[in-house]
């Protein structure tokens, strides 16, 4: 089974000077990556010791990916060499190779087959079905399983698992073919907290057993939870390795951005306040319900507010944007727009009394991947005004135009796909569309996640100058610093029922934990 | 990754040629051409003659091309907005075809087989094919958009179906019309010498273009063939617009079944527009648009029908026997769509690119 710090049967190259440092398993040096027009690595180099988490940060747009994939024989590097403990010199051309060198890679994206078992993911394509009985390959895995402190039955099917076992059976697959370097590319994006920690858990059982795992991730509490070393990038070069202990985190987002960190005490010190004095609320219902089994709740929210739905993966508080918007099916309420009763139970109809929601999901319920950016940015609008009512070229570009620089989103063309923009701008595409719409009220789920630092605060920042234009803003975020900066106003869910609605003083992190966690009602 | 991405002016103008869509149809008709040209030029003779009402016809090679390739063109406008919305293809539309068309001569002829005179005018029956043809699309369309069964599923049942239609609406028999007035859409009108079909296509043609350029036609559907759940999130109804592409090829349908009965007088249930589905598929794919749906350049497409007649007419001019057709027409098939292939079309610019520095140096020598 595992062979941890056994000699691995790897082709072994004698006639290369091993020249690493003691204790590296794997060493990049001078890697150069370019694609048309984009200079995406210039020398950098990166050094992974055995037992070692390393966390890779950077903004979207940094190299990060792109140094995986070079790492992992998706793109071939221009130059530099890639040093593997044992094996010398190595060439990784593909993926197939990279894993034979030891090197796996557990994405975001889980790439297994969710129609087979767990057994069969983790026996799958590696020449040895032929060998095992079912009966056998079910034990083997079993051992596998639990000599990782994973808890699933082998002969579930990998599908009724939740992303977070799924994630842990790519790892237990990965850690059975004996790889010396584990990459773990922002894993942690759909899990929730005890889903965190459980993986956390697994990564410290393997670094025990002198596995290096490379951790991307965007979230810098785990960086520092679970992280020995950090390897920063910006703009495809290196900022530089340093010892978790010696980089603070304000230090550690000022390397990543590149500068000082005027802009983020400068939002700190914007603690919204909320003018009363508007009561109408623009948006409000009673008893609102959703086939998607939230309990059925209240909402209003009123001219220039921020508030936003907090709470636990789960609990309910996209279910709730969803049914307000008319996203799912809506069961039950009475919805009231600026004290007229309206029916809003297609998105459409949102639309048309003035709602934009950007969706939590921006691949699957936000972009149109192959069309372009100026196509993504007027279809909401185009939508609204009508099949019959199509605008111009000229005009469409003009649209595009005004929220590429309003936005400052980094693209090559109004007519570039939105697909090949990085996170943070396809995010900024989104809310474009949005804001082209001049919604009265614009519902945002989760729209700074898995997006670069830079872009988060710049979003924060948006919604606060909307507000401030007497737009009506509910946003959403897991991240509860960013709740609080922006929301004057948050409603807190647990198990899809809103237990709590929290303002002015009640507006701390500690509040907030408490009322999620069960603590007193209001 | 994005940084700064400037705009991938580095790459030539070849390779960015290569990359665009029409390259593909266009390549396939140079090649063609270029083949008919070595083999035999007198291909491209055209000759003006009189067809035996005494009108003055065009003919050759070419004048068929455009002529019997006008059907094929007409249906693969409708197969590229239902391959777009739905990500899959109907494969009735032979047999729809043949419903639309069997509808047609129903009411031109009345209850006699052979009347002397119609019974009805031809645009009224024209009319009620498309009314026709339009039900029996949106028959196609609600299983595919509301039942969500696949699209080749769905429209199995019509192609089984459809031909025992055809036959049951004139009870098995096969009615002729007599007027001559009714050869003009298949054929040739008094004293215009380019075949009718030819100027329907065309028309047909500028209606799409008109209903891409004066509606939200083209945006929708992308929209809804790419990412369903987002376009509904942006206030679509992705099973409407489905639908609505299903109903847009059964006007195709009855358009293109009105140009086949009328070449013809009559039907022949079992033989009329057989395989036509595949052809029309075929336009769509060897114009370049994924078949999985999505984004598609309808011109290509329409282009892309032609070359497929153009094949066709080649073969038949070297003397393929019509039972080997299917086979020859594989071969060039099977060349085209791996050319087309993004895979190889990658490899193909990055030659070219190769080459040019080589051109250069050799030219500045």
């Amino acid at each position: 089974m595992f062979s941890g710090m056994s000699p691995a049967p790897f082709f072994y190259n004698e006639m290369k000077v091993n020249d690493m440092r003691e204790g590296s398993v794997l060493e990049m040096r001078g890697i150069y990556k370019s694609f048309p027009g984009v200079r995406a690595l210039q020398n950098v180099d990166f050094r992974l010791c055995a037992g070692e988490i390393h966390a890779l940060m950077g903004e979207n747009g940094a190299g990060k990916s792109t140094l995986i994939k070079v790492l992992t024989g998706v793109y071939p590097m221009d130059s530099g060499e890639i040093q593997i403990e044992g094996q010398g010199v190595v060439q990784i051309h593909s993926p197939q190779q990279a894993q034979r060198a030891g090197i796996s890679t557990v994405y975001q994206e889980i790439s297994l087959c969710p129609n087979l078992t767990v057994a069969e993911n983790i026996f799958l394509g590696r020449g040895e079905e032929k060998l095992l009985s079912w009966r056998k390959m079910n034990q083997n895995a079993g051992k596998l399983l639990d000599s990782l402190g994973i808890r699933v039955k082998p002969s579930q099917q990998l599908a009724s698992c939740s992303i977070a076992v799924q994630q842990m059976v790519a790892i237990a697959r990965a850690v059975d073919m004996d790889c010396r370097v584990l990459i773990l590319d922002e894993p942690t994006s759909s899990l929730d907290e005890s889903e965190v920690e459980k993986l956390f858990q697994l990564m410290r059982d393997l670094k025990k057993r002198g596995v290096g795992i490379i951790f991307v991730t965007h979230f810098l509490d785990q960086v520092y939870e679970v992280c020995d070393k950090i390897t920063v990038l910006r703009d495809g070069k290196l900022v530089g390795e340093f010892e978790i202990e010696s980089l603070p985190r304000v230090a550690l987002v000022s390397k990543m951005l590149g500068k000082e960190l005027d802009d983020m005490a400068d939002i700190k010190n914007d603690i919204p306040v909320f003018d009363q004095k508007d009561n109408t609320p623009v948006y409000e219902v009673s008893g609102l319900s959703s086939t998607e089994g939230i309990e059925p709740f209240d909402f209003y929210i009123r001219r220039g507010e921020v508030n936003g739905f907090t709470g636990l993966l789960g609990s309910g508080r996209s279910e709730s944007v969803r049914a307000i918007f008319g996203a799912d099916k809506v069961t039950g309420g009475s919805v009231k727009m600026e004290g007229k009763a309206v029916k809003i139970t297609k998105p459409i109809e949102a639309m048309r009394n003035g709602i934009g929601y950007l969706a939590e999901d921006r691949k699957r319920d936000g972009i149109i991947g192959d069309l372009s950016v100026r196509e993504n940015i007027i279809l909401a609008l185009q939508v609204r005004t009508g099949f019959f009512k199509p605008f111009s070229r000229a005009q469409q570009i003009k649209f595009a135009e005004e929220y590429i620089k309003l936005l400052d989103i980094k693209t090559a063309s109004v007519n570039t796909p939105i697909k090949s923009l990085s996170g943070g701008n396809q995010q900024k595409v989104i809310l474009g569309r949005w804001l082209l719409t001049h919604p009265k009220y614009l519902i945002l789920d989760e729209p700074t996640r898995g997006i670069d630092v830079g872009t988060k605060i710049d979003i924060q920042k948006l919604v606060l100058k909307l507000a401030s234009e007497g737009m009506s803003v509910t946003f959403i975020s897991s991240e509860i610093d960013e709740m609080l900066r922006t929301c004057s106003r948050l409603l807190v869910m647990r198990d899809r029922k809103q237990v709590g609605e929290l303002t002015g003083e009640q507006l701390t992190q500690n509040t907030i934990m408490n009322t999620i966690a069960g603590g007193e009602k209001e | 990754m994005t940084i700064k991405a400037a705009p991938a002016k580095s790459s030539s103008f070849l390779s960015g040629l290569l990359r665009h869509q029409m390259i593909i149809p266009i390549a396939a008709l140079l090649i063609l051409a270029l083949f008919n040209l070595i083999a035999d030029p007198s291909f491209f003779r055209i000759t003006l003659g009189y067809n035996s009402a005494g009108n003055p016809v065009l003919s050759g090679y070419p004048i068929t091309i455009i002529d019997y390739g006008s059907e094929l063109a007409i249906l693969a406008i409708g197969m590229t907005l239902v391959t777009a919305a739905s990500g899959g293809q109907d494969i009735s539309v032979g047999a729809a075809l043949a419903i639309s068309g069997s509808v047609m001569l129903r009411i031109l002829c009345g209850t006699n087989t052979s009347p002397a005179e119609l019974q009805a005018p031809v645009i009224v029956a024209f009319l009620i094919a498309c009314v026709v043809s339009m039900i029996f699309g949106a028959f196609n369309g609600s299983l595919v958009a509301f039942f969500r069964i696949q699209p080749m599923v769905a429209t199995l049942i019509l192609f089984t179906a459809g031909r025992s239609i055809a036959a049951w609406i004139n009870n098995n028999e096969l009615p002729i019309v007599n007027d001559v007035s009714f050869t003009y859409y298949g054929g040739y009108l008094p004293g215009i010498p380019v075949p009718t079909p030819f100027f329907i296509a065309i028309i047909c043609f500028i209606v799409t273009w008109a209903l891409l350029k004066f509606t939200n036609l083209g945006l929708y559907v992308q929209s809804v063939g790419i990412n369903e759940k987002t376009s509904r999130l942006n206030g679509l109804n992705p099973e409407l617009i489905k639908l609505l592409t299903y109903v847009l090829l059964g006007l195709c349908v009855a358009v293109a079944g009105f140009i086949k009965v009328s070449r013809l007088s009559t039907i022949n249930y079992s033989v009329i527009a057989k395989d036509i589905e595949m052809d029309a598929i075929l336009a769509v794919a060897l114009g370049g648009n994924a078949l999985s749906g999505g984004k598609f350049n309808m011109s290509a497409s329409v282009l892309g029908a032609y070359v497929i007649q153009f094949l066709t007419t080649t073969l038949y001019k070297f003397n393929v026997q019509s039972d080997a057709l299917s086979a020859y027409k594989a071969v060039v098939v099977i060349l085209l769509v791996v050319l087309s292939a993004p895979v190889v079309r990658e490899k193909l610019s990055a030659l070219l690119k190769k080459l040019r520095p080589a051109k250069q140096a050799q030219q500045s020598v």
